[in-house]
Order: structure tokens, then C-alpha cells, then sequence
């Protein structure tokens, strides 16, 4: 792996203690977490453990409500996604990646346009746009024979790859992507996790958001766990195995019972369908109250 | 890495021509257009001649110079109920500044432009400050500015028209700039006709080639993915509300110069037929597709059907059929585009 810094320079983002409520929702409480350039951080958690607040606070979506937010060493407090893009964050957000009916080299260059002329005559430079889209996906390895076609007829995954190869493409320092193969299957998967493993080769520092464990210890350098607003969990890829990231991810001993409850339902639930009509219920119920064994 | 390639090659089979053409957003109009030009060709004797175009062409105008920017607002996601009556708030606006305030024509028309481009920023403000549905907040603006209209009209000048301006100074040069015409062999060419096609013009090289236009598709297409990347969304749409209002003055100068007075009560209804030549012209309600092209088009057959049901010496009561069956068929085409546009493998 890839161990550039660690105590040379400051981190390229730095969380400390960040916490964020919508209303009376505590979605973040006490978040700290760190990137460094060449290096993967990925953030696991269930759905609604607070993944997305988190992203959207490091690209400046939302403001933090306390802790300390540094780029590079230099303490920050966005207020609005150009802040974070003018200071290398980029984003690859889970719903708002693209805009589905326009051209790819629209998307691709959106918010960034090159132009060239002046005054009244300023314009697009559209050669260009078309060209570097064409060449910057090749570069990633995807062939588009036909960049006038609209973003939303590419796959999940190739939307997601050109999302990435925009952001290093527009020299981002750093890359942030929200569960990116979350919606994908398998090949779309490794296909992504490659582009991403790529800008990081790049020397980009990378958040990569997630639920699936296999995924981010394919690729992760450092994982953050969150857990219902906190942080149950940060760690090295030198000091976990995919296992323990998987226990400790799904809950620790929640899974233990889990897994526990799962081989034994088959085995508990034939001998006692025959006793009573309602003996066929409990094997399907959660565990706790109709635990065979409590009632025994 | 070519593994990936060969595989996304063989998915993306190129696109042939035809298809290309089908994914235009004008399409459709273009479709419609030459139906009913052919159908009224052999309905209607009158509509084959010369003279006849020019009156096509002027009704087409009238309705293409506000469908441009009405077109625009919609391919930026958003709606303007208030653009019919705006149009007449401008006219009286010039109309009654001139008669009241001083001798001379032009300084209306320049408070007029102040006032009606005030008018378009009051929509786009309210818009993304609130965030409530532009429907609503164009609504209001439409009821209030029919009200007012009247309401003022009646106040200032004790009727509901404005007096005559047709003495004043300075009101030639304004009507040539807005109201005249000119005669090319046996066709009368009103000068909103080139009012229309230059805004067409320079709306399809905004939308096309410009920051601007990719930022006006990015709103409608997705707000939420254009503001991520940074793009100015709200100053967009704002820009869009004072296009649309520029585009009254023009439209409410022209009122103005061509009858020399208003009546305070029109412009009412007159919004609907803008969002409709945008609609036929293949703009999507959703936002985020269309063409200013499209939109001409709308406007022609806007100009086609209402002049020719009168050469057809038909009821013109069939008219509004005619645009209502129109629209359904243009959206439904809309539909089928958008789908084919938006699917996902
Ligand atoms: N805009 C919002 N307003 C109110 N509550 C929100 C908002 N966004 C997220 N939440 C809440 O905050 C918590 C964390 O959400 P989120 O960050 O989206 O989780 P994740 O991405 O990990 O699934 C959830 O309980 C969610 O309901
Ligand atoms: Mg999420």
C-alpha cells in the first residue's frame, strides 16, 4: 500500500468532533476522521447512520454545527460546494451526480465550461469539451464512441466513472463518493472500485462512502465506522482483518446473534410446525421475545 | 482496461442518422408543422398565396417573440403564468408615462423597460427565495398584474384604454422600430417578424454555445446535480424570469405602436399559448429539454391553424380543438423522447 504521509504534512481533510442536527435530528454527533493525498478513507455504516451528512458537510453542502473542519491544515467552514471545489473537494454525490438529459461533454464540463472569444461573442469552446470528455474517459479506460449522447442512457456504473474521471480530471486534491456501487452489481462494482483505486494512484485523497465492507477493504487505506450519529469505530487496514470490519460493521455480537439465529432457524422450526398452527410463526419472527428457548 | 472498452463497445452501437434526428427535441413540431401546412394547403384555397404568408407570419411572431423566452424558462425547469399580462403592463406602463409625465415617447419606453425587466426580477426573486412552485408565485403575479393593469388604467386615465400617444414626439421612430412594415412583392412583412427570428437566433446560440445555456439545461435537468458543481442556479433562473420580461417590452411596445392605444384587459390567456408553442416545440414540462428552434416552430403552427380555420372560413371556435389536440399529441410525443432519453441500462 501506499504510505506517503502520515507525519509529514497535514492531513488534506482533518475532522475533529464534528457534529450536525436537522431540527431535533442529531444525524452526526462527535465525527472525526481524517484524509491524506494517496490514501483511500472509507466510511461504513447502515443506512441512516449519518454517511451522507458527513459527505455533505466535508463538500460543503451543509455547515457543520461544531467541531473543527481543516483542509490542509488550514481551519474552514464552507458555505457552499464552490468553496470546497475551489479548494480541491470534489464530489460525487449518490443522487446528484449528473443530469440525466444532457450530452455527456455537457455533464462533464458542467460548472467548469472552458469558452473562448469575447464580450458578446464569448462561447464554448465545444471542440475542446467534446475532445478532453473523449480523451479524460479513455484515460479511465472507458470508450464512449459517441459523447453527444445523453448522460442518463450510460449505465450506473459508467455515470459513475465519469463523474470520477471529471473530478481528476479538474485537478480535485480531493475526491469524495458516496456510496458509488451501491446501486451496481457485481462487474459495474469492480469496475467503479478500479477508477477509484486509480485516482488514488493519482495521488488524490479519497472518501469513499459505503455499507458493503468488501468493498472498502478492497480498497480502503483507513475505515470510519458510524453507528446511529457516532463513530463506533476507526482503524488502520494494518490493525483489521475483513472479518472483524464485517462484525464490527454489522453491530459485533448483533451479528453473532444474528448468524447464530439464522443457522439454527431451519433445524428449531421443523419439529415444532407439527405441535401447534401458531409453533409456525416464531421461527420467521425476530429473535428476542419468541426465542424457543425463553419459552421453554 | 481494454476488456472494459470492448464491453462498452459493443453495448453503444452507433447511432445512425435517423436516429440522431429523432432525438431533436423540434422533431415533433417539425412533423406537426408540415401536417398542418399540407392539411390547410388543400382545406383552405386563400392559404397558398403570397399575401397569406405574411399574415401567418405576423400572427406566428406575435406569439414566437414571448415563446422564445418562455421556451428558455421552461428548458430551465420553471413556469410563468404572468407573461401574457405582462406584455400589457409594459404597453401601459410606456403608454401612460409618456402621456403623463412628459412629451416625448421614448422616455416610456425606456421606463417601461425598467419597470417590465423590475417585474421579471420580482418573479425570479420571489422564486428561489421562497422555493415555492414558480405555478404559484406566477399565479400571483398574473392575478396581481391584471389587477393592477385595470385598476391603474382606470385611475390615470378614467377609462379602461390608454389615451392616444400617436402625436407625440418621437413616436414615429418608435413605431418604426416596433410596428412597421415593409412590402416585398406581394407579401406584407411586419418588423416583429424580425424581432421573432433574431430572438430565436440569438437564444439558440445562448442555449447552445454559451456558460449560460449548459447552465439553463442543468437547472431544469437537475438543480440539485448543477448547484453541486457549482452553477450559479438561482442567478439562472432569475436571468430567465428578466429574458422572459424583455421579451414582453418588446411584444408591449409593439401593442403600443401599432394601435397607438391599450386596452388594459388584454394579454389574459394569452401565457398559455406561450407554454404551448414551447410544448409542441418539443420543451419538456419536467425542464431540462428543448430548443428555442422548437419553440418557432410552435409558434407557427400557432400561426397556421389560426389563420387558416379564417381562410377555411371555418368557426374559429375550432381553433382551440385544433391547439388542444395539438399539445396532447406533442406531449405525449415529449413522453416517449424523455423516456427513450432517460433510460437506463
Ligand atoms: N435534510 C434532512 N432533514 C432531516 N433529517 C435528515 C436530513 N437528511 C438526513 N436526515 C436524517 O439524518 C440521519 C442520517 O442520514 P444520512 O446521513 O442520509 O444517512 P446515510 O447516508 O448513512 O444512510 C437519518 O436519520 C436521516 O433521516
Ligand atoms: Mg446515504
Amino acid at each position: 500500500m501506499t504510505t506517503t504521509t502520515d507525519t509529514a504534512a497535514a492531513p488534506l481533510v482533518a475532522l475533529t468532533d464534528v457534529s450536525k442536527s436537522y431540527g431535533n435530528v442529531r444525524a452526526l454527533r462527535d465525527v472525526s476522521l481524517e484524509v491524506h493525498a494517496g490514501e483511500i478513507t472509507c466510511v461504513l455504516g447502515d443506512n441512516g447512520a449519518g454517511k451522507s451528512t458527513l459527505i455533505k458537510i466535508i463538500s460543503g453542502l451543509h455547515p457543520h454545527d461544531s467541531g473543527s473542519y481543516a483542509v490542509a491544515g488550514e481551519q474552514v467552514r464552507h458555505a457552499s460546494p464552490r468553496d470546497a471545489l475551489d479548494r480541491g473537494i470534489a464530489t460525487v454525490y449518490q443522487d446528484l451526480a449528473v443530469v440525466p438529459l444532457m450530452p455527456v461533454w455537457r455533464n462533464f464540463f458542467l460548472g467548469s465550461e472552458p469558452t473562448k472569444g469575447r464580450g458578446p461573442l464569448r462561447r464554448l469552446d465545444v471542440a475542446t469539451m467534446r475532445g478532453t470528455t473523449r480523451a479524460a474517459l479513455l484515460r479511465m479506460g472507458i470508450d464512449l464512441r459517441d459523447v453527444d449522447q445523453p448522460i442518463g442512457t450510460l449505465s450506473g456504473g459508467e455515470r459513475q466513472c465519469v463523474a470520477i474521471a471529471r473530478a481528476v480530471h479538474f485537478g480535485a486534491r480531493v475526491l469524495v463518493l458516496d456510496e458509488p456501487t451501491a446501486a451496481l452489481g457485481v462487474k459495474q462494482s469492480g469496475m467503479v472500485l478500479k477508477y477509484v483505486a486509480a485516482a488514488r494512484d493519482a495521488g488524490l485523497g479519497v472518501v469513499l462512502i459505503t455499507h458493503n465492507p468488501h468493498h472498502a477493504f478492497l480498497v480502503g487505506d483507513r475505515f470510519v465506522l458510524l453507528k446511529r450519529g457516532t463513530m463506533s469505530g476507526s482503524h488502520f487496514k494494518e490493525d483489521i482483518t475483513l472479518d472483524e470490519l464485517t462484525r464490527e460493521m454489522a453491530g459485533g455480537s448483533e451479528l453473532d446473534e444474528l448468524t447464530h439465529e439464522l443457522s439454527r432457524a431451519p433445524a428449531a422450526g421443523a419439529p415444532a410446525a407439527g405441535d401447534t398452527p401458531a409453533a409456525d410463526l416464531p421461527a420467521q419472527d425476530p429473535p428476542a421475545a419468541t426465542d424457543p428457548e425463553t419459552r421453554a | 482496461m481494454s476488456d472494459l472498452a470492448a464491453v462498452a463497445d459493443e453495448r453503444l452501437a452507433p447511432r445512425s442518422t435517423a436516429r440522431r434526428l429523432l432525438g431533436r427535441p423540434e422533431l415533433g413540431a417539425v412533423v406537426g408543422a408540415v401536417a398542418v401546412f399540407v392539411f390547410f394547403a388543400f382545406a383552405a384555397d386563400p392559404f397558398l398565396q403570397w399575401s397569406s404568408f405574411g399574415t401567418v407570419l405576423y400572427a406566428s411572431s406575435t406569439i414566437g417573440i414571448m415563446a422564445v423566452p418562455v421556451a428558455l424558462l421552461m428548458i430551465g425547469g420553471e413556469f410563468d403564468l404572468s407573461a401574457g399580462v405582462m406584455v400589457t403592463s409594459s404597453a401601459l406602463v410606456s403608454s401612460m408615462f409618456s402621456f403623463q409625465m412628459t412629451a416625448n415617447v421614448w422616455v416610456g419606453v425606456g421606463v417601461s423597460l425598467l419597470v417590465t425587466l423590475a417585474l421579471g426580477a420580482f418573479n425570479g426573486i420571489m422564486l428561489v427565495r421562497t422555493k415555492l412552485p414558480s405555478f404559484i408565485i406566477t399565479l400571483g403575479t398574473f392575478l396581481m398584474l391584471t389587477g393592477l393593469n385595470l385598476g391603474l388604467t382606470k385611475l390615470i386615465s378614467g377609462t379602461v384604454a390608454t389615451k392616444s400617444i400617436g402625436d407625440m414626439e418621437g413616436f414615429p421612430a418608435a413605431h418604426d422600430l416596433f410596428a412597421s412594415h415593409w412590402t416585398v412583392g406581394s407579401v406584407d412583412l411586419q418588423v416583429t417578424i424580425a424581432w421573432w427570428l433574431g430572438l430565436v437566433a440569438v437564444a439558440t446560440w445562448v442555449l447552445l454555445r454559451t456558460r449560460a445555456g449548459n447552465w439553463i439545461f442543468a437547472a431544469g435537468g437537475n438543480a440539485g446535480a448543477a448547484r453541486a458543481v457549482g452553477v450559479p442556479v438561482a442567478r439562472t433562473k432569475v436571468g430567465l424570469y428578466m429574458a422572459v420580461a424583455f421579451c414582453a417590452w418588446i411584444s408591449g411596445q409593439h401593442l403600443l405602436f401599432s394601435f397607438d392605444v391599450v386596452q388594459s384587459g388584454e394579454g389574459v390567456g394569452n401565457e398559455f399559448l406561450y407554454i404551448i408553442a414551447a410544448v409542441i416545440g418539443g420543451c419538456l414540462m419536467t425542464g431540462g429539454y428543448g430548443s428555442a428552434v422548437g419553440s418557432a416552430v410552435g409558434a407557427f403552427i400557432f400561426g397556421m391553424t389560426s389563420k387558416g380555420i379564417v381562410y377555411a372560413q371555418w368557426n374559429p371556435d375550432w381553433f382551440k380543438f385544433f391547439l388542444g389536440a395539438m399539445l396532447l399529441l406533442a406531449t405525449l410525443l415529449n413522453a416517449w423522447v424523455r423516456k427513450r432519453a432517460e433510460a437506463t441500462a
